[in-house]
């Protein structure tokens, strides 16, 4: 199989509100810094892949309106997903694995603020017997995380301890949106705090992918993508053993995940509860350093956060503070969707 | 800068969505305070029912009625009911496993508080007074004190008078709609009846609404450029179809215009002219009415036609 790495990666701030600047505003800094990593231009690019919903702003067709900032005319090969953009690098790694092309930009964004994220995330929910009761995606996590705790698979301080060490690893994190000493507060729906809810706001992700000897010239030290794979569970969410996530399990296999230990593990997990179901789905041991960026809970732009964790677990390789590296990103309610990407380094 | 231009937007659709044999049989059945499941290629009974095996993939058509009493499976206490939910005041999130069920069908339980809730509790529906066929038919759940039934549930053929074939699901999400910088300087300047684009700083293009950005350089458009106020039509079409809420005589003709200095063509209504005289090249210029924010329509200015060279690039 064709060697493919990340060779860069940028983010943009996360913030609480963004009104001053539209979708490619926000966008357009993040593609500029991305592109500027490995001194290529938008015409060196031999395809772009975005993630975003126009449902979180209300902004039709703002996927359009951010390829703008690419610099996208005359016609660029390019393509969405109404995904986060973990999934539009998937895309694009096929792309690069058929040999068709040599690099590829990844992008994925989502500004959350003018909309009230926890009801537009309803309108993703089975149409016949779920959406019509409304339930948002905090209360549907709070289904998940009160199972696990009758499972005995976890409690209150427990919970309260992954988030006070998410936001105390994101110190060191300068794109953070919340970060530090944060009260637990009340209950959103119980059994979740708001300190077990990740924060609402806007940001943007952007990568670059490139094959072979390419990858080794435009980055030191490439992340090279070993495997990657996502899966799916059952569409109800009765039917699903919520203390568990089988499909993570089966990506990260398909993904070799279990084929040697990683020292790093970027996950997804907007809920502290679903930190829970993952460690145990991805069998972490306490060796394994757990999202040191602060993961989703502090800073979870929705469509970019999962893109945010490959991108994160990617430039801890180019710095070289790890050698082999598991990202995960998830979609849809209690980890309904799930992505794993392996990322190693060349041997130091 | 001047503070961004803010408004509230509401996004509505009555989305209408047929249902299969199952999903009918099952609507139609709550409707008739009877609640029906789906045995499984393993034989396992869901509810709600779906049409296709969620691990083989078989149709499911064998339909079993289960009791309308049920086991919590998990549970979450919603101290603040959103828009939409099934209950106004504080209740519980449950998944409840109903009597003859293999798996949990999510709602709403309606308990004094999150004390009197508990995995494991016994359940029953409280039926909606008034029942369409839908989700809903199911006001909530409430507390219950009866054991489970033993019983198999029996089979049951799903068929009833006057079965719902469809539902239309509501959808309403409210934003608070911006802009962004580019566009509210181009509405501030609009209202005080001035075209103002942005160029671009490395194509020196001149972009008319502008964006933000340049789609050929992809680099930010700051220069603020005023352009106008008369312009080119590039392209035209007369409307023969009344939209709703326009009052407009028909035929009316709608044309693209590239005003003096803009590099890119907008849109607008033509007017002050009759529809079949209109032409690419006429020369026009915005009409505003009182107080309007933007120019209600464009009318000729009676200069002589441009010529086809100096616009062909902007067809």
């Amino acid at each position: 199989m064709r060697e493919v790495a990340i060779v860069a990666f940028a983010q943009s701030d996360h913030l609480r509100t963004t009104d001053e600047l539209s979708e490619v505003d926000m966008v357009m800094p993040v593609l500029h810094q991305v592109l500027a990593q490995t001194g290529l231009k938008t015409s060196d690019i031999g395809f772009t892949c975005s993630g975003s919903s126009d449902y979180l702003a209300g902004r039709a067709f703002s996927f359009t309106m951010t390829l703008d900032g690419v610099g996208a005319w005359p016609p660029i090969s390019e393509s969405h997903v109404e995904m986060d953009g973990a999934w539009a690098m998937y895309e694009a790694w096929v792309k690069l694995l058929t040999g068709e092309v040599d690099t590829a930009l990844v992008y994925s964004y989502g500004k959350s603020s003018p909309g009230s994220v926890r009801d537009v995330l309803t309108r993703q929910l089975d149409p016949y017997y779920v959406a019509p009761l409304w339930p948002d995606s905090v209360a549907l996590a709070a289904l998940q995380a009160q199972a696990l705790i009758d499972a005995g698979e976890t409690d209150e301080p427990a919970l309260a301890g992954i988030a006070a060490r998410s936001r105390e690893s994101a110190s060191s994190n300068p794109h953070a949106q919340v970060k530090g000493s944060v009260p637990q507060g009340d209950y959103e729906v119980q059994p979740l705090r708001k300190g077990d809810c990740p924060p609402v706001g806007d940001g943007a992700v952007a990568v670059i992918l490139a094959a072979g000897d390419k990858a080794r010239e435009l980055c030191e030290r490439p992340a090279w993508i070993r495997g990657m794979d996502h899966r799916i569970e059952a569409h109800s969410l009765g039917v699903r053993d919520l203390t568990d996530s089988p499909s993570t399990r089966l990506a990260a296999e398909r993904a070799g995940a279990f084929e040697r230990p990683v020292d790093t593990a970027e996950l997804h997990a907007p809920f502290t509860s679903q930190e829970v179901v993952l460690r145990k789905a991805l069998k972490l041991g306490d060796g394994v350093a757990v999202n040191p960026s602060g993961g989703a809970l502090a800073a979870n732009p929705v469509m970019a956060a999962g893109l945010l964790r490959i991108g994160e677990a990617a430039a801890r390789i180019h710095r070289g503070e790890s050698d082999r590296a598991l990202a995960h990103a998830t979609s849809g309610p209690c980890l309904q969707q799930n992505l794993v990407a392996v990322l190693e380094g060349d041997a130091r | 800068m001047p503070e961004v231009l803010k408004a509230p937007l509401v996004v509505e659709f009555p989305f209408t969505r047929s249902l299969g044999p199952v999903q009918s049989a099952f609507l139609t059945g709550l409707r008739e305070r009877t609640v029906l499941g789906v045995k499984t290629t393993d034989g396992k009974v869901m509810v709600p029912p779906v049409e296709y095996d969620p691990v083989t993939a078989d149709e499911l058509r064998d339909l079993v009625e289960v009791e309308p009493t049920g086991t919590v499976t998990t549970w979450a206490w919603n101290p603040e009911p959103r828009r939409g939910q099934p209950l106004d005041a504080p209740f519980a999130w449950v998944l409840v496993k109903l009597d003859g069920a293999d798996t949990g069908l999510l709602h709403a339980l309606d308990a004094p508080g999150p004390d009197a809730v508990t995995t494991g509790m016994r359940v029953r529906v409280r039926w909606a007074a008034e029942r369409t066929g839908a989700i809903t038919d199911i006001a909530c759940f409430e507390p219950y004190e009866g054991a489970a039934a033993e019983a198999e549930p029996a089979a049951h053929d799903g068929q009833f008078d006057d079965a719902v074939s469809g539902i239309v699901a509501e959808a309403r999400l409210d934003y608070v709609y911006s802009p962004g910088r580019a566009q509210t300087a181009y509405i501030n300047a609009l209202a005080d009846r001035r075209t103002v684009g942005e160029r671009c700083p490395s194509c020196r293009k001149v972009y008319v609404p502008p964006r933000g950005a340049c789609p050929t350089c992809g680099v930010a458009t700051t220069d603020r450029v005023e352009v106008g106020p008369a312009g080119t039509v590039t392209t035209f079409c007369i409307v023969n179809v009344k939209a709703k809420n326009l009052d407009i005589e028909l035929p009316y003709v709608y044309a693209h215009i590239a005003l003096d200095g803009a590099d890119l063509a907008l849109h607008g209504r033509i007017a002050g002219i009759p529809y079949d005289q209109v032409r690419m090249g006429l020369r026009v210029e915005p009409v505003w009415t009182e107080g309007g924010r933007y120019p209600d329509h464009y009318r000729p200015t009676g200069e002589p036609d441009a010529d086809y060279d100096t616009y062909k690039e902007l067809v």
